[in-house]
């Protein structure tokens, strides 16, 4: 026998450097964005704090900075950095926890299509397969535009960031569904599902003791994966300006806020949340990829 | 030409490994002859496949031949660039793949498949390829060949299908043929037509054949000469009846002695040592006294399932697969079922357990009543806990992502029969039972071989102190020297606990082994059912007289049932 010299899973993580270098950069940065009010430099959106004298300097590097900027500041003389770390917190908020929603509905309702079929399989796939005619973000628009309508104007806006969860979540959930459900079919012919029977165990019990814990790789990848593309939505629509406040901006907000001074010269505001919120998209991207081919035995 | 066809000498062949090299082969040498049949044989993991796969050049990556050299009329195939071995790939060398299923293309027909192989390899005009392929699929025995041409693979039986995966690997008139397992995934009753045609084309084309297998019937049936390996080593060599006649290496006399033999019902599961320890006064716990009569009868049973459409707009159909008049099993009894696949015997046994609902028909438990009945919470625990099964493929049956001793404290707990401290010393001497280690609970079902695994699952039906054992194929997927360990566990835990078992089998040679009473089914119907003994000796249906005739049989190899060495079990 081969002696086993470290576990398989370090082995084929740090045999990719890329995966490293992703992994490490999304630990920084969601080390960095959690503990915000620690490490940012400055407070941004606390009027008590900024000075409209520190307005539009630029980053650190360049001349005419002031040292206490390291990316410089914005038109109202907030910190970039600082905005850039309070408005990656949000993001990351609104991308796990829209994912964290999508996973629990795709769960729940691949689960009872699979094992259960018939009527529940045609009923609940149907619903799935008209939403996913329509976009996802359109999905999101909608529920986002309703809420902002029906809600009092400061409550829709301190309550902006469940809101943009639910609207993302809600619009995430058809894929989870599509892939746990075949999932399950396999899991479901599988001898142990009738060995269970056999024993009489309850249904509830078989299928979440059983087969729960065998069709998670999947839905682990996807959930990678759609962290991004629910950051990437989130940032959108506050693009779009129906996302979160400015007050709280969120890294979509920034930069659509930054946008508009692109050409006067002032690049920093809207360059450097650019870049992190393209980083983090590629990183969580690059790792899902990894994680897919370190749980497909055929690619190794 | 002189000189053998094919020559191997001293190979070697290792898979590199993130700790080192696995070698699968080792100091192997073989010769074939023009028009011989040569067997491989070896349990899985020998390194036989291997062997005929190094031939064709076409080594799963990362293996290679590390030392030694193969070679085909004096030319050393080691030696070649990888596009000449690919132009003998068909035109020298063709091959034989275990399931003719998936050696075919689905979406092309049989001439289209077998025309555009003559075109390529033969050089020739697309017609003359066409009326050759037509000739070619008469030559392998396929009846009405031009039709046949026009047709999908889907369209033909499997032994059908295996005829047309030879008539392919003949496309190139090749010098060598190598058959991986050629009826492997067939029933016994075309299993012996395909191995005559083999057979034939080896002598009519004076071609050389390497017959991998790992089904000793098979070898003695077919080949002239035999190999016997083990771990990638050559144990044992010559012509085949003196091989299996007179075997002089101690893991031969294994293999032949753990065949099950179909002449006559064997006498070494008689004198099973009994061990009644504290685990059987537990398993033997709540049993009622001594009832006779039956444990379970049936009223007529069918059982329908829809067919797939025939084409997009086509009307379905219903397909019976379930049709018997109905069934007894007595107290104490083991019932073998037989059949070919297809023939219903694993649905009827997954309906009489309650697994499936039958279409008609009702199944009445002496201790229960009738199975449709059974509804409060109670009831239903109690006839799940004296009705327990183990199923065929014991890589399925455990499921993968749970710890043995958690796998086997479920049932246990979950009805209430231990708590606490116990459970876990239940575990230990349940496995102990089944010829486990009572430490093996700490390990995970894939840290297990097939046959420990089939234990598991045995220990796991154990767990709930079952009455009625369903064995549905519990030794067809297992290696022929575990078989025989298996059969004998279970015949001895029958013994022991006095349990009625329900015996599903497609091989003959088995259920004659452990069945008081058999029934024969075919295409969903009993066709005959009687003592075991009468079966074999006295069959009343064609039917059955045929599929006793076609099983192939080791004849004289269990002269040397005196010489057998104790097996120790795995």
């Amino acid at each position: 026998m081969l002696a086993k010299i470290r576990s398989d899973f370090w082995f084929e993580f740090l045999s990719s450097p890329v995966t490293v270098v992703s992994a490490a950069i999304i630990v920084v940065l969601v080390l960095a964005c959690t503990f915000a009010p620690l490490v940012a430099p400055h407070t941004p959106f606390d009027p008590a704090t900024i000075s409209i004298l520190d307005n539009n300097m630029p980053p650190a590097w360049v001349s005419g900075a002031d040292g206490r900027f390291l990316l410089g500041t914005d038109m109202q003389g907030r910190d970039v950095l600082s905005a850039m770390l309070y408005g990656g917190r949000i993001s990351l908020m609104v991308g796990l926890g829209a994912v964290a929603l999508s996973t629990l509905i795709g769960m729940a309702v691949g689960l009872a299509t699979g094992y259960f079929g018939g009527v529940t399989d045609a009923v609940l796939m149907r619903i799935a397969e008209i939403q996913f005619a329509f976009p996802p973000i359109l999905i999101a628009l909608l529920f986002n535009g309703v809420l902002k309508t029906t809600l009092p104007a400061d409550l829709f806006a301190r309550a902006a960031v469940p809101i943009m969860i639910l609207a993302i979540g809600l619009a995430g959930w058809v894929q989870f569904a599509r892939i746990v459900r075949a999932s399950v079919l396999v899991q479901r012919s599988q001898d142990y599902v009738a060995a269970c029977q056999a024993i009489g165990l309850p249904t509830i019990i078989i299928i979440l003791r059983h087969i729960t814990p065998n069709v998670l790789g999947p839905v682990l990848v996807l959930a990678m994966l759609q962290i991004a593309v629910a950051i990437v939505t989130e940032a959108t629509l506050s693009f779009l300006g129906l996302g979160t406040p400015l007050t709280a901006p969120s890294l979509g907000a920034l930069i659509q806020a930054g946008s508009q001074f692109l050409f006067s010269g002032i690049w920093w505001v809207v360059i450097f949340p650019g870049a992190m919120l393209l980083i983090m998209v590629v990183a969580f991207n690059l790792v899902a990829d990894w994680v897919r081919d370190y749980l497909n035995p055929r690619l190794r | 030409m002189t000189g053998p066809l094919l020559e191997i000498e001293g190979l070697r062949i290792t898979f590199p490994h993130r700790f080192g090299d696995f070698t699968a082969v080792q100091d192997f040498d073989m010769r074939v002859e023009r028009g011989e049949i040569v067997g491989l044989i070896g349990e899985s993991g020998a390194g036989k496949s291997t062997i005929g796969n190094a031939v064709m050049g076409l080594l799963a990556q990362p293996g290679r031949v590390s030392e030694g050299r193969i070679a085909l009329d004096g030319q050393d195939l080691t030696r070649l660039a990888p596009g000449a071995l690919a132009r003998l790939r068909g035109r020298r060398i063709g091959m034989i793949f275990q399931d003719p299923m998936t050696s075919l293309n689905p979406l092309l027909t049989i001439g289209d498949q077998l025309s555009e192989s003559i075109a390529v390899l033969q050089a020739v005009p697309a017609t003359q390829a066409r009326r050759m392929a037509v000739e070619r699929l008469a030559g392998v025995g396929i009846p009405e060949p031009e039709m046949r041409m026009r047709q999908y693979p889907h369209e033909f039986s499997g032994g059908m299908r295996q005829r047309v995966v030879i008539a392919l690997a003949l496309a190139g008139d090749p010098d060598l043929l190598i058959a991986d397992e050629p009826t492997t995934a067939l029933d016994v009753s075309v299993q012996k037509q395909v191995l005559d045609l083999i057979r034939a084309i080896c002598v009519d084309r004076s071609l050389g054949v390497i017959l991998v297998t790992h089904d000793m019937g098979v070898i003695a049936e077919t080949a002239d000469r035999v190999y016997v390996l083990r771990h990638g080593k050559r144990v044992e060599t010559g012509p085949t009846p003196a091989v299996l006649g007179r075997p002089k290496a101690d893991y031969t006399r294994q293999l032949i002695g753990a065949i099950p033999r179909m002449d006559k019902r064997e006498t070494r599961f008689s004198d099973p040592v009994r061990r009644v320890g504290e685990i059987d006064r537990w398993l033997l716990q709540g049993q009622s006294s001594e009832a006779t009569g039956d444990y379970l009868s049936t009223t007529p049973l069918t059982m329908d399932f829809a067919n797939p459409r025939s084409g997009f707009w086509g009307r379905r159909s219903v397909f019976r697969a379930v049709d018997v008049s109905g069934l007894s099993i007595r107290r104490g009894e083991v019932l073998g079922l037989v059949g070919e696949s297809g023939s219903g015997k694993s649905t009827l046994g997954r309906i009489l357990i309650g697994l499936q609902k039958p279409s008609t028909g009702s199944i009445t438990y002496a201790d229960h009543g009738a199975l449709a009945a059974i509804r409060s919470a109670p009831a239903r625990k109690a006839f799940r806990r004296d009705v327990q099964v183990v199923f065929q493929d014991p890589y399925s049956a455990l499921n993968g992502r749970m710890r043995v001793d958690r796998i086997l404290a479920e049932p246990i707990r979950y009805h209430g029969l231990a708590s606490g401290k116990e459970v876990g010393r239940l575990i230990g001497a349940l496995l102990e039972r089944v010829g486990l280690p009572p430490e093996s609970g700490r390990k995970y079902p894939h840290q297990f071989s097939g046959g420990q695994r089939q234990r598991i699952c045995i220990a796991r039906a154990l767990s709930l102190r079952p009455r009625f054992l369903l064995c549905d194929e519990p030794t067809s997927a297992l290696d022929v020297s575990i078989q025989a360990d298996m059969l004998a566990l279970l015949m001895e835990l029958k013994r022991s606990l006095g349990l009625t078992m329900l015996f599903v089998s497609h091989d003959l040679a088995v259920v004659r082994q452990v069945s008081d009473r058999v029934a024969v089914m075919r295409q969903g119907r009993i066709v005959e059912s009687q003592a075991a003994e009468m079966v074999f000796e006295a069959p009343q249906t064609d039917y059955t007289r045929m599929l006793l005739e076609t099983a192939p049989r080791v004849e004289g190899l269990h002269a040397l049932e005196g010489t057998l060495t104790e097996r120790t079990p795995v």
